[in-house]
């Protein structure tokens, strides 16, 4: 059974079609790209997805279960951290669980366990305002694991970073993602990143958006930096920029 | 600071040198001397002006918190409302001073009215921009992690306008004591504006400039307070302006 499934999505806002007929699944544990042009309805299909907004044809199963259109069923990241600053690292990571009704002291106890094993150690009495922006990006990615421990959808939530603690980044997720056995819907405008990233890739392209192509990246993870320099890289490469008519 | 003892010393010249008549311009030793002959007194108003002013203020307080909040709900209301508020504050206050006094008598209530009206405006607005200023992005964020609006309100919202509210608040706070002494100068028993117009009509110039003083450092005073609650409310900024003053 798939973790994640959407079923023949469309949407349009204002007789404007955004997306047509989008079909996709996430398997447990796999990580998997929406490649596309900025403004190709990658986002309003995250917001379909998290039940932000509702589609106007077409489904969202989550194990299964029909979730269309519900909100508070997987966790949704963005490039924006959106740590609130105005309470501390461990109250901001604790968040999802304090709105699910946990205990505070509960809820601070579960988050702590867990600031280690992020790399957050010893952030947890800290202001957002404190932490540099590969920290941020960590405690928001904790406070999604703590929202669902499931599917986790991150709309390009490494493209504000600069290259060098982007990469770094890049690593350390996929070891924590392989730990806590997090499966990933990712989003993202980085060709690189996403062959780097990615057991399978979806194009989405052109107006309104839809699926082009599907393309399995079959290679072990985690994948070193140099893979990058590789022919087989750049035939991945090559076909995905022609998938996206940018070739 | 340097500035205003450099003032200080220019007046007490001027006075000294007989620039300026006596009566119209008392030395700045003789307003001190006013003031420490008559502190009884004006410690008695004090308390009359500040009980005034504390009570107008929580009321208008409430008062501008709970027409935001509704506002701020429905912007059918907000439509509605908002001109009528903007009107409020065009009434010139020592019009409306005495038609208070004329219904509620020579009591606090016409006091707390009049400083209610003058101190809601700003924590209402405040609030609103407050309220508006949130990152629509965290409010998604929120509603992804199946929060309900009231949750949304309180762990978001709210925080978010924090900074806006207190703004309001310092103004509010300077409104209620000028507001108080206005109330109290146009119809009253007792309060720093009685003993104002008492002072005036002795011609006793040395205590008015006396009790003007006294008036804007009770104002300061409140502003003050209202600052240290926003550095409680707001621990997050502190941290922020430091590490700024570090990097400089």
């Amino acid at each position: 059974m798939e973790l994640l499934e959407v079923r023949n999505v469309s949407k349009s806002f204002d007789g404007r079609p955004v997306l047509e007929d989008v079909s996709l699944t996430l398997r447990k544990g796999e990580l998997v790209s929406l490649l596309g042009v900025s403004g190709g309805g990658k986002t309003t299909l995250f917001h379909i997805i998290s039940g932000l907004l509702l589609p106007d044809r077409g489904q969202v199963f989550l194990e299964g279960e029909e979730v269309t259109g519900q909100p508070g069923k997987v966790s949704y990241m963005l490039q924006k951290d959106l740590l609130l600053p105005h309470r501390t690292i461990q109250d901001n990571v604790a968040l999802p669980l304090l709105l699910k009704g946990v205990p505070k002291k509960e809820a601070r106890s579960r988050a702590a366990a867990l600031f280690e094993e992020f790399g957050l150690g010893g952030t947890e009495k800290l202001w957002p305002s404190q932490l540099s922006g590969g920290m941020r990006q960590r405690a928001a990615l904790l406070r999604t694991y703590l929202f669902s421990q499931n599917v986790a959808l991150l709309d390009e939530p490494f493209s504000a970073l600069d290259t060098l603690t982007k990469s770094a980044i890049h690593r350390w997720y996929l070891e924590v993602m392989e730990r806590i056995r997090l499966s990933t819907l990712f989003i993202t405008h980085d060709v690189d990143e996403a062959i780097l990233l990615s057991d399978r890739i979806y194009l989405l392209s052109g107006q309104p958006g839809t699926v082009r192509e599907e393309i399995v990246i079959d290679k072990p993870r985690p994948r070193s930096p140099e893979f990058a320099l590789t022919d087989e890289f750049l035939a991945y490469k090559r076909r995905i920029l022609q998938g996206l008519g940018q070739y | 600071m340097a500035a205003v003892a450099i003032l200080l010393l220019v007046w007490q010249g001027v006075s000294v040198a007989g620039l300026v008549p006596r009566y119209m311009l008392p030395a700045p030793v003789e307003v001190l001397q006013a003031f420490w002959k008559d502190r009884g007194a004006l410690w008695n108003n004090s308390l009359i002006t500040l009980q005034e002013a504390g009570l107008g203020l929580v009321c208008g307080v409430s008062l501008g918190f709970l027409f935001a909040l509704v506002m701020d709900a429905s912007p059918l209301l907000y439509r509605a409302f908002y001109p009528i508020l903007v009107i409020t504050q065009t009434i010139p206050t020592v019009a409306i001073a005495p038609l208070l006094v004329l219904w509620f008598g020579y009591e606090m209530t016409p006091k707390v009215i009049l400083i209610v009206l003058v101190t809601f405006f700003p924590v209402t607005v405040g609030l609103l921009d407050g309220f508006r200023s949130v990152d629509r992005d965290a409010v998604g964020l929120l509603r992804s992690m199946g929060a309900s609006k009231k949750q949304i309100f309180w762990y978001l919202k709210a925080p978010s306008a924090l900074p806006q509210f207190f703004s309001g608040l310092r103004i509010a706070a300077a409104y209620s004591v000028v507001g108080a002494v206005i109330s109290e100068w146009l119809g009253g028993f007792g309060g720093l504006g009685v003993y104002m117009t008492r002072v005036k009509s002795a011609f006793a110039f040395e205590k008015m400039f006396a009790v003007i003083f006294l008036i804007s450092a009770v104002s300061l005073l409140l502003m003050a307070l209202v600052n240290g609650l926003e550095r409680l409310a707001m621990p997050y900024r502190k941290v922020k302006q430091e590490e700024r003053e570090d990097s400089q």
